[in-house]
């Protein structure tokens, strides 16, 4: 199959299609056809997808399956994988069966709802596959419509503040993207993401409006794109759409959300900001560290707080996107593996909890801490996979939590002792926020009256939690299913990084003299 | 064979805590408590077969990035052997234990299953600190510290009906965290360092590490120092040391077999075996050294203090614990890791044996566990009475002094106290003696007031006293047997002469007169020289006498050489046998002196303790709430950072951030909240929902169409 990446990519957005043209009707019978043709067709794209995954050859540290192809007014249509992008694709299409299952109980408006997720995943897939500038950008912000819609129409009740404060907030930051990627057209010619990678942005320093830039031109290009995935990611302080976003949206467009959607920003500044523009990353390191830090502690220390459960675990989020960036710009080979590790890891780990408070959330339709406690007395099976969960969240060692923290910090140590001490007391209050949820969601004696008939989990809910017990175990044991993949990839990067900061130096020492 | 008994409490924690609906309860409890004695047997058969060469076993591989590469392996060295006989042994009779103590829990409702649960998180537990203690690098370590970690939080708050078991369990991962904090940061610094975290690379490179310096948030340090200190904060939350203990106590919550195992004789003393781990990289680090014997002598005598006054049964141990643990790590702080693991291993037995024993009370009182309420119970429950009193006879020291014949206690206590004083720490030895002064006083008080004297509080309970069953009697049988013997079969092994302590741990010795060519039996690797050795010395007793008497051996081996290193100036082995007799019989003065003291106290003239509580009531009141760290601690911890987290939550999400950015959008938010709110109705999300499929299909049809180019 030499197309196997358009065919994952559109399998989603043909039986989109099939939904709109064919599915008629809003009675019962339609909206069962709805959800499993949903099913059917994001599970055909995992099984399908299973294909890159087996293929992939993770020696090459080029990009594989690539597809090329003109499209109209000159543009051109480039898919392909490497071994940074890859892993990202298999989450996507692992992660979607499930939340099309989690939206079994779904009732307003099914086929629509379907649609936008079925596009989604196209979108998503688009992101991490396409390897031309307009392509990514197109896919990266279309990706935001039906997201924007899922927050809105099925949504909360303060829906509508949370979806537009969802899609400003990341469409404000990507215009700026836009303009740099026009700017980068323009000095390199070309939109192709394979040759842009190996073109040398102007670097010299030079003064922009009486601010001296270090950096030059790619300082600001860095600066632009910084501004997209900076939110996307989202790095603090611009975080505060997500805690919003989470707790309006339903259950599945937070997994969503938090599972796939998140790691685009981490996936752009591996694909664009470290390669395109290693000097300007290099000036902006150590901002991106201390945000990292930051968002870190003070992120913990705001879940702590939470009243609201879904609150907390979004906070919790940033809070360990946080060890991503500053992996990532710790910009060597543990720090970006173990971002790259603590990106997928988040994906199974936060995806679950999400779905763990949907489960409740779908009993009583509350998210109040307060109104829970005790449920172990009547939901064992609940209380288990919960727990299994919490201890992910903190990261402990045996689940994929723990790979991808000791990996960044690990990295980050290298680098700067403070930043690697300071985000290192973040294990002790990711400890105190998700026990302290915990304890007073599952422990405790049964004693609300509302709680007194909830039953356990049903085996269709526990048939969602299966895989993802299984991949955040399997990852914490044996982490090298990952680091075998990316390893190779992450080097090159790495290599590539520390070259080009080192031609860059011996450049502008030779200017200088 | 290691493999077996690393997986076989695995395997029976998930037979049992996933099976047992399949397999019937009481089978499921019998499965995992075999496979533990299993896990028992071979450790012994493994500890007394093992030659003193390190044993490596690879698993798996673990995680690999770049230069750091690590592997799920085992190491089975001298100290691995001890700690496998130590933990396996404690947790199969503490399984064994649990069906009686366990049996008919007054927690739970009728009908509520909550026995294989139990034994599930035993051996769960049991599994993790295998793993801990058979690791070949550091994470695998992290992984078992951190297993056991999670294992006791989850039997601490086994009764989670509870309120305050809940707040307990909490309380020890929280805390415990802050000790991996520096534990993890400790990790960090070596893999910077020396670029890998496997034992046999750190123990290499330890001399280099003692000359190189190195920045470290605000300063400059040396390497060796920084890293031992960092990896000793994780040993102090884990080992309940000063500043870090005030979790131990609340952890008495727990179940009693629970205490005894996790609490007492395991994984407690986890950070004792980190301390001997490392020992190569701390012989390198005389500083940090420094430090763990101040800070092991300051917590021995502040929870001896402590333990004098409290009044529940438990708790009481629990200072004891702690104030023991203090003891291991003067012995290792003052270069005499040999002494600290023959402590550790014989407070295994018989701490064990006094928690077993204190629940066999508890249990025979209806789980009464304050001691106010006992008094006169010795011949209601006399097995637990005796148990209680050899275990007591074993902690305070008993034994004839200036010989090796005593109760398990006497031989390493004093092993340690000879250790302080020739090590040259005066704090240290000082401070321990005062301890074993008020150690055998609140031992014996415990005694006495538990089964001496009248019995006090609910008549009834005293009336329905009964003995325990069987299989709570057994293990004490066993324990007991330990608490008497162990001292006294493995003094020479941990605390002989330097040829006897080298060839047990597999490190080369070479004779003191060859000691300046000691590069010479470095050479041939220690391995034949060493079993020269061994030879000599297997031709009977009466002849080993004599080759002593001749000869004189100091420890010759390379870091990483054998299971613990002894650096070339260390003769604290040496100086602590030739230390004077005052030196020798000082802890045995102080137990008779704190037995004569609990005697006054409690048994002619019972009245006195009230009266001087009354006297010194400020004392009394100080020493009663544990010094104060609880409130101090709530005081500025919990409380500063619950109201950072909310000011930070509500002024800076809400109002600085939020604020802030709607500002700038000038009120495009509410804006665009407004006109959806007009358009609720829908129109303009189906606008925008047509408009996405629109995108969709552009994009499709400009790659079909883009393909047929």
């Amino acid at each position: 199959m030499d197309n196997i990446l358009s065919i994952v990519t559109f399998i989603p957005a043909l039986a989109a299609l099939i939904l709109v043209v064919f599915l008629r009707g809003e009675d019962e019978a339609a909206q069962r056809n709805a959800k499993y043709v949903a099913l059917f067709a994001t599970s055909v794209t995992f099984l399908v997808s299973l294909g890159i995954y087996f293929q992939f050859d993770p020696a090459d540290t080029g990009f594989q399956f690539v597809e090329q192809s003109q499209w109209l007014l000159g543009l051109q249509y480039k898919m392909g994988v490497d071994g940074i992008s890859v892993l990202f694709v298999m989450l996507t299409t692992f992660i979607m069966p499930l939340t099309i299952l989690a939206s079994w109980n779904v009732t307003a408006r099914v086929k629509e709802y379907m649609v936008a997720f079925l596009l989604l995943e196209t979108l998503m897939l688009g992101v991490f596959m396409a390897l031309d500038l307009v392509l990514f950008y197109l896919f990266f912000e279309a990706g935001l419509i039906p997201m924007f819609l899922i927050i809105g129409i099925w949504g909360g009740k303060d829906r509508i503040y949370a979806s537009f404060k969802f899609f400003l907030y990341t469409f404000l930051g990507s215009v700026l993207m836009l303009v740099a990627m026009v700017g980068m057209f323009a000095d390199a010619g070309t939109t192709d993401i394979e040759v842009l990678m190996t073109h040398q942005f102007a670097f010299e320093n030079y003064d922009l409006l009486g601010i001296h830039v270090v950096g030059g031109m790619q300082t600001l290009m860095f600066l632009a794109f910084f501004a997209s995935f900076a939110v996307k990611m989202p790095m603090w302080p611009v975080h505060t759409w997500l805690p919003d976003a989470h707790v309006q949206a339903p259950t599945a467009g937070s997994v969503v959300l938090a599972a796939i959607l998140l790691k685009m920003g981490g996936y752009g500044f591996l694909r664009f900001s470290l390669p395109m523009f290693p000097v300007g990353s290099e000036v902006m390191a150590p901002l991106v560290l201390w945000l990292s830090a930051i968002a870190i502690v003070y992120t913990s220390l705001v879940a702590l707080v939470q009243e609201d459960m879904k609150k907390l675990i979004a906070y919790s989020s940033v809070a360990h996107m946080g060890f991503v960036t500053m992996g990532i710009f710790a910009a060597n080979q543990q720090g970006v593996d173990g971002a790259i590790f603590q990106m997928l890891s988040h994906g199974f780990i936060s995806a679950a909890l999400f779905l763990i408070v949907g489960v409740i959330y779908d009993r009583m339709h509350t998210r109040e801490i307060e109104a829970y406690g005790g449920l172990v007395v009547r939901m064992p099976a609940f209380a288990l996979v919960f727990m299994f969960f919490t201890m992910g969240n903190v990261g402990l060692p045996g689940t994929s939590g723990f790979i991808g923290e000791f990996l960044t910090l690990a990295g980050i140590f290298q680098v700067n002792t403070w930043v690697a001490a300071v985000a290192t007391s973040g294990v002790i209050f990711s400890a105190c926020y998700a026990l302290w949820l915990y304890r007073r969601v599952v422990f405790g004696d049964l004693i609300k009256e509302s709680l007194k008939t909830i039953t356990d989990m049903t085996a269709r809910e526990r048939f969602i939690f299966a895989p993802l017990i299984a991949m955040t175990l399997l990852l914490g044991i044996y982490p090298s299913l990952v680091t075998d993949i990316i390893g190779p990839s992450t080097t090159a990067l790495i290599s590539n990084f520390d070259t080009s900061l080192a031609a860059a130096e011996a450049a502008s020492q030779h200017a200088s003299n | 064979m290691e493999t077996i008994i690393l997986f076989a409490p695995l395997v029976g924690s998930l037979i049992c805590g996933f099976g047992w609906k399949l397999i019937g309860e009481t089978a499921a409890l019998w499965v995992s408590t075999g496979l533990l004695f299993l896990s028992a047997l071979l450790s012994w058969a493994v500890f007394v077969n093992f030659d003193g060469v390190t044993e490596q076993v690879q698993i798996l591989r673990f995680i690999e990035s770049g230069s750091l590469t690590t592997d799920w392996s085992i190491r089975l060295d001298r100290l691995t052997a001890i700690m496998l006989i130590v933990i396996t042994t404690v947790s199969s009779l503490v399984h064994l234990y649990s069906f009686g103590y366990m049996d008919k829990d007054p927690q739970w409702k009728e009908g509520e299953t909550y026995k294989p649960r139990f034994f599930a998180y035993l051996s769960f537990f049991t599994f993790a600190m295998l793993a801990l203690v058979t690791a070949d690098n550091l994470v695998q370590m992290f992984f078992g510290w951190e297993g056991v970690g999670v294992a006791s939080y989850l039997l601490i708050g086994f009764y989670y009906r509870k309120p305050s078991a809940n707040a307990a369990a909490i309380k020890a991962f929280v805390v415990n965290r802050v000790g991996d904090f520096g534990f993890s940061l400790g990790i960090f610094t070596l893999f910077f360092l020396v670029d890998s975290i496997n034992f046999d690379d750190i123990f290499s490179a330890a001399p280099t590490l003692a000359e190189t310096q190195l920045t470290f948030l605000w300063s400059e340090w040396n390497a060796a120092n920084l890293v031992a200190v960092l990896l000793f904060i994780g040993a102090m939350g884990k080992s309940a040391q000063l500043f870090l203990h005030t979790w131990l106590p609340d952890a008495m919550e727990g179940p009693t077999p629970v205490s005894a195992l996790i609490h007492a004789a395991t994984m407690v003393t986890a950070g004792v075996f980190l301390v001997c781990r490392m020992s190569p990289l701390m012989e390198f680090a005389p500083e940090a050294m420094a430090f763990v014997t101040v800070l092991g002598a300051t917590t021995a005598f502040f929870a001896a203090t402590v333990g004098l006054v409290q009044t529940d049964i438990k708790r009481v141990i629990a200072y004891s614990t702690c104030s023991q643990l203090g003891y291991m790590f003067v012995a290792a702080g003052v270069g005499m890791y040999s002494a600290a693991m023959f402590h550790l291993l014989t407070h295994a037995f018989f701490k064990a044996l006094l928690f077993l024993g204190a629940g066999s009370v508890i249990h025979a009182m209806h789980h009464e566990q304050d001691m106010t309420n006992y008094g006169a119970l010795r011949k209601r429950i006399p097995y637990t009475y005796w148990a209680m009193m050899i275990g007591t006879l074993a902690i305070t020291g008993v034994g004839i002094p200036l010989t090796q014949i005593g109760f398990a206690g006497f031989l390493s206590k004093d092993a340690i106290i000879e250790s302080a004083w020739a090590g040259g720490s005066s704090y240290g030895f000082w401070l321990l003696v005062i301890a074993a002064a008020f150690t055998s006083f609140y031992s014996w008080r415990l005694m006495f007031l538990t089964f001496y004297g009248q019995a006090r509080g609910d008549k009834h309970t005293h009336e329905h006293a009964h003995e325990s069953p069987l299989t709570m009697l057994i293990p004490l049988g066993v324990l007991s047997l330990g608490a008497v013997l162990a001292g006294m079969v493995w003094y020479s092994s941990f605390f002989g002469h330097a040829d006897q302590v080298g060839k047990f741990y597999g490190i080369p010795v070479a004779e003191a007169g060859a000691y300046g060519e000691e590069t010479s039996v470095e050479g041939d690797h220690g391995t034949e020289s060493q079993s020269a050795e061994s030879q000599g010395h297997g031709e009977g007793a009466g002849d080993a006498a004599t080759v002593e008497g001749e000869h004189h051996y100091v420890f010759a081996g390379r870091p990483g050489e054998g299971a613990l290193y002894f650096g070339k100036d260390n003769h604290v082995l040496d100086d602590a046998h030739a230390a004077p007799v005052w030196v020798k019989v000082s802890p045995f003065v102080a137990m008779l002196g704190g037995l004569i003291m609990a005697i006054w106290f409690y048994i002619l003239n019972p009245s006195l303790p009230g009266r001087l509580a009354e006297n010194q009531r400020p004392l009394y009141l100080f020493l009663k709430n544990k010094w104060y760290f609880d409130e101090i601690y709530a005081a500025i911890f919990v409380r500063p950072v619950i109201g950072i987290g909310r000011v930070l939550w509500k002024r800076g999400d809400g109002s600085a951030i939020d604020g802030f950015l709607n500002g700038v959008a000038l009120g495009i938010v509410p804006f665009f909240t407004r006109l959806a709110g007009r358009a609720q109705s829908g129109f303009i999300f189906t606008y925008a929902f047509w408009m996405v499929l629109g995108i969709a299909a552009l994009v499709t049809w400009m790659t079909i169409g883009g393909g047929a180019h």
